[in-house]
């Protein structure tokens, strides 16, 4: 009952394409009609792909992003978990996967079915990370893939790692965030590395023709903010 | 001719000095004579003391006489000289290119700045110039180059110009090590410091010696008394002030008034909004039309020439500026300072007033010009501090962490080095000398891998240990990183104001087409949304939007008020010292007499009304107003230290359920607002204050705020520029998209999670104690407060709380709950739905 609870405290519930979503704090999304949570653009092991480059990050992202999966994994115990790519952040990622994240990574796929949508940061992914991979799958009426494309095709997408910034007399807070108008959803990034793109970018523009609203992940709790209230950055 | 100067000086220089009809003065012969016993030297003088040909007198002399001896041929670089602005570098070299050249001497000096082209500078290390003037990052860099020692091992001097003002920041630190090099590589050279009058001048003379041993720790001290007294005074008008704001617009045609009668006039104000305000004002009165120009550091560069030039040129009447003309560029013959506004700390006005009257013997001439009632008390006290010639810089710096870690990764670029001997050398520099070795090895192991605990990234190192013991870089691509990223200043944080073009086409467009008028702090752009009018630049302008890297405005009407009230470039906190001459003013009413007599009344309606607290009390007085409880106290610890006050009072006023809504903070105290009943919770439990302004809300509560504050990830993302964690993003660049740049806010939750102790965190955490959070000034205030708070319930809002409580809706309200400015957008939506 406390789990449940805690559950309907750190979510909200949308509609999407005549079924209901329900938008997680950790920026994970679960659909309770097929039973399967989405994940999108984990960039694990960004903090060593820059560290190759001479910024030695802290090396924590990882660890901290599979904290977050885990959490929403376990909360809503689904039967598959798919991640709508980017899971690497480069193709060196998986190796580089220290054996304490490999294991805990293990840990979450294990009883489930796992499937890594490939992204443009992964676009090939090895085998010894478990899981199938593919490029794009299709559940129900909507497309799952990573890079959204404009259409009347109703599809949950990552890629962009949407956030929204309000202001509010004079205040500003700038979250990650989901977008959707109903038949399309462009999910945050949940990677702690991974930065955002403004809602209010021009890349947006043609996935939501008719406007969106926008689900803002505070500290406690999701807000549903309107495309009105969002500033640029 | 003395005879001092006969066996001090050179004949040259002798008859030199007797052409220009001028007699070495006292403090110019004491620098040779040091010079020439091989002391380093802390000058301290007064502006128009001739100071700086003091600081190079040594050195051209010396020169004069090798000069003699080896005629010709490659001489080794013999003086260096340091300057905190490019500008002030430049300008000294012109200053002193006349003596050599009327002297004849056979010195060549050069400049080095980062505007000297790189052909140049290969140049200048392959045949050095005699004299050399740069800056802090510019010897950063020449010290990190190969050819370093080689360059510097022949260096008998360095001058150190307006040392009290480098080194109260990361700047000195960086400074404080390069010379620790210098002084490695080239033992015999000697230092000369050139400082304003500090408060302590030990520290300075400590700065400019190697501290390896307690007898040999302090410079020699030179010190010039201040000429004639300065002629000060407060602006008195006949109407009362107002309780709050900093515009003095009352005083305006006063002003005027005092520039028409002059013939050059420096108008001094804190902020860059003040000096936008001051400048609109007076060019509305200005009839006669007077020169009167603007300058402050936002402005475009190029503007700021053309007026510096003017100014020089003796072409304007009054310059308004900010802290941008605080150093000792001259400006010509500037007869008269007006300081608008609070002077904020004794030796900053006393530096200011020093503009004026660029002969030290005849006094100078400044007015004070309070813009409210809290800032006449400020100005008295400033005033009786001018005259005792009392003085509250800062206290000497402990060198920053982030700052040693960039010169560590420097030191590798010029060369192999031993960690003990590199320890050694660090901790030569006074801002260092009490280095452990343990945060010394962290900042080696933060340059190698990042040094963290989960060492993952070994084969990554930037810097490696040999086998023969030496740490080297491992390849030109980490030095070229390091010199891109030297230097303690991070730019980043600013945004260019471009005007835009309105389509007549397609009106509500705007292109980004006009020119540059300057930038403003990132932060300010971003709390701006399409519409807001703010002032700059001299104009009411119109922000329309950011397109690309810049913030895109256009001239808002004429008439327009700006909308955006305020924002903070440049604007000092109260210094310590002030503050309690203020805190004594207020609780002596013999000390009333000598305030205007609207002030005084003020004050005894205060008394009757509620009470003026003693110095060492903190007022706290409750009172309903509308429906809300309110809560004002007066602390007198200047803004930053109030707005961590009034950060962790909300976090515990909130655990208390007393529900706070927001609020204020200014110079002299806070106002917090709350829907619960503060008073009513005081009456309840005697206690309530003791406990609410308890010293363990810089404990548990001030690590609760600092994990979300915006403030203290501003400092991290600064520290982590310095040290090198993430590369600095150049004014201009664009901003290359979400997947190249990293957020050093999402770096900053993750370390603070996984590793507290990191000494990045630790850098930032040393920063926020004095910086923009100023936690320290506020530990000592809830120090001296405790037992001594005296609470008064009132049912109004006394004298004294009128002052702050008008920065409300004056004043940006602080908040860091994301929660809580998402939870009123989303209420705006259910509100518009409803409607």
């Amino acid at each position: 009952m406390t789990a449940l609870r805690k559950i309907q405290r750190t979510t909200q519930q949308i509609g999407l394409k005549g079924q209901a979503a329900v938008l997680d704090l950790t920026g994970a999304l679960y659909l309770p009609d097929h039973d399967v949570l989405l994940v999108a653009d984990l960039h694990f092991e960004k903090g060593s792909s820059f560290a190759r480059r001479g910024m030695m990050l802290p090396p924590y992202d990882t660890r901290e992003t599979l904290a977050a999966l885990t959490d929403a994994v376990f909360r809503f115990d689904p039967r598959t978990v798919i991640a709508l790519g980017d899971s690497f952040h480069d193709i060196g990622g998986p190796d580089r996967l220290g054996d304490e994240e490999r294991t805990a990574l293990g840990g979450v796929q294990t009883g489930r079915d796992w499937i890594w949508i490939t992204g443009n940061h992964d676009r090939v992914l090895p085998e010894n990370i478990g899981g199938q991979v593919a490029e794009e799958m299709m559940l129900g009426s909507l497309t799952l893939r990573h890079e959204p494309m404009a259409g009347e095709q109703a599809e949950i997408a990552g890629h962009l790692h949407p956030v929204g910034k309000v202001v509010m007399r004079g205040r500003a807070t700038r979250r990650r965030c989901f977008l959707t108008d109903g038949n399309r959803c462009v999910m945050p990034a949940l990677g702690a590395y991974a930065g955002g793109l403004n809602a209010c970018d021009a890349a947006f523009r043609p996935l939501f023709s008719n406007g969106f609203t926008a689900h803002l992940i505070g500290s406690e709790r999701i807000f549903a903010i309107a495309r009105s209230m969002l500033c640029r950055d | 001719m003395s005879q001092r100067s006969a066996s001090l000086l050179p004949k040259t220089f002798r008859d030199w000095f007797k052409s220009r009809g001028w007699t070495p003065r006292a403090h110019q012969l004491d620098l040779v004579a040091k010079a020439r016993e091989g002391r380093s030297v802390l000058l301290v003088a007064p502006t128009g003391a001739g100071k700086t040909l003091a600081g190079f007198l040594p050195s051209l002399v010396e020169l004069a006489e090798r000069g003699r001896g080896r005629a010709g041929g490659a001489r080794g670089l013999h003086t260096l000289y340091i300057s905190p602005l490019k500008a002030l570098a430049t300008d000294i070299a012109r200053n002193l290119e006349r003596p050599v050249a009327e002297m004849g001497l056979p010195i060549r000096i050069e400049t080095r700045t980062g505007d000297t082209p790189s052909h140049k500078r290969a140049r200048q290390i392959e045949r050095p110039p005699d004299i050399l003037l740069t800056t802090p990052e510019q010897l950063a860099l020449l010290l990190a180059h190969r050819e370093a020692e080689e360059l510097f091992k022949g260096l008998r001097r360095v001058v150190l110009d307006e040392l009290h003002s480098l080194v109260t920041s990361k700047r000195g630190d960086l400074l404080s090590l390069g010379l620790a090099r210098l002084l490695a590589i080239a033992p015999q050279a000697t230092a000369v410091g050139l400082s304003a009058t500090v408060r302590e001048p030990d520290d300075l003379r400590r700065y400019l010696v190697p501290q390896r041993s307690p007898e040999n720790a302090l410079a020699d001290l030179v010190v010039v008394q201040g000429g004639a007294r300065p002629d000060i005074r407060m602006l008195e008008l006949g109407e009362p002030l107002p309780l709050a704001g900093h515009t003095a617009s009352l005083s305006m045609p006063a002003i005027y008034e005092l520039i028409k009668g002059h013939k050059t006039t420096l108008v001094f104000v804190n902020t860059r909004l003040q000096a936008e305000y001051t400048f609109q004002e007076l060019w509305k009165l200005n009839d006669d039309g007077l020169a009167i120009a603007l300058h402050h550091g936002s402005l475009d560069v190029a503007q700021r020439r053309r007026v510096e030039e003017a100014m020089a040129a003796g072409k304007l009447k009054a310059v308004v500026c900010t802290a941008t003309l605080d150093l000792g560029i001259d400006w010509g013959d500037v007869d008269l300072v007006v300081n608008v506004g609070a002077p904020k700390g004794a030796s900053r006005i006393m530096q200011r007033i020093g503009r004026s009257n660029h002969r030290m013997d005849e006094p100078s001439q400044a007015y004070l010009v309070p813009a409210n009632r809290f800032e006449i008390l400020e100005c008295r006290a400033a005033l009786d501090a001018v005259h005792e010639a009392a003085q509250d810089t800062p206290d000497a710096r402990i060198g920053a962490l982030d700052v040693l870690c960039q010169h560590i990764l420097g030191m590798a670029c010029a060369g192999p080095f031993r960690l003990e001997e590199l320890y050694e050398e660090v901790r030569s520099a006074a801002p260092y000398a009490e280095l452990s070795w343990e945060d010394y090895e962290a900042c080696v192991a933060f340059v190698a891998t990042g040094g963290y605990a989960l060492r993952a990234y070994e084969r990554f190192a930037k810097i490696v240990k040999g086998k023969d013991g030496l740490w080297r870089v491992r390849d030109a691509r980490i030095a070229q990183q390091y010199r891109l990223n030297v230097g303690t200043i991070v730019e980043s944080s600013m945004i260019k104001v471009r005007l835009g073009k309105s389509l007549r086409s397609r009106p509500g467009t705007v292109l980004p087409r006009g020119r540059i008028l300057g930038e403003i702090e990132e932060y300010f752009a971003e709390t701006l949304t399409p519409g807001d009018t703010f002032l700059f630049a001299g104009e009411v302008l119109r922000f329309e939007g950011i397109s690309e890297d810049e913030v895109v405005v256009t001239r808002a009407g004429s008439g327009t008020d700006p909308m955006i009230p305020s924002y903070e470039g440049g604007k000092f906190p109260l210094s310590t010292f002030l503050a309690a001459r203020v805190r004594d003013i207020l609780a002596d009413p013999f000390e009333w007499d000598r305030l205007p007599p609207q002030m005084t009344e003020w004050l005894l309606q205060q008394r009757r009304r509620s009470i003026v607290p003693g110095p060492r009390d903190l007022l706290v007085e409750t009172f309903p107003r509308g429906n809300r409880f309110y809560m004002t106290c007066f602390p007198f610890e200047g803004r930053l230290a109030h707005q961590t006050l009034g950060m962790l009072l909300t976090r515990r006023l909130e655990r208390a359920k007393l529900k706070p809504l927001g609020f204020v903070a200014n110079d002299y105290g806070i106002a917090i607002y709350a829907s619960g009943d503060i008073a009513g919770r005081a009456a309840r439990d005697p206690n309530f204050m003791d406990d609410l302004f308890s010293q363990d809300m810089l404990g548990d509560d001030l690590e609760d705020w600092l994990a979300e504050s915006a403030l203290m990830k501003r400092t991290f993302r600064q520290c982590a520029v310095i040290a090198g964690l993430i590369e600095r993003r150049f004014p201009g660049e664009k901003k290359t998209g979400r997947q190249v740049t990293i957020s050093t806010d999402l770096v900053y939750d993750v370390l603070r999670k996984h590793e507290p102790g990191h000494v990045l965190l630790r850098a930032a955490r040393a920063d926020a104690a004095t910086g923009l959070l100023d936690v320290r000034r506020l530990g000592m205030m809830l120090e001296r407060i405790r037992g001594r708070i005296i609470h008064k319930p009132l049912d109004r809002v006394s004298p004294l709380s009128v002052s702050v409580m008008l920065e409300i809706g004056r004043e940006s309200v602080y908040s860091d709950n994301a929660d809580e400015i998402l939870a009123e957008a989303e209420a705006a939506l259910l509100d518009e739905a409803l409607a």
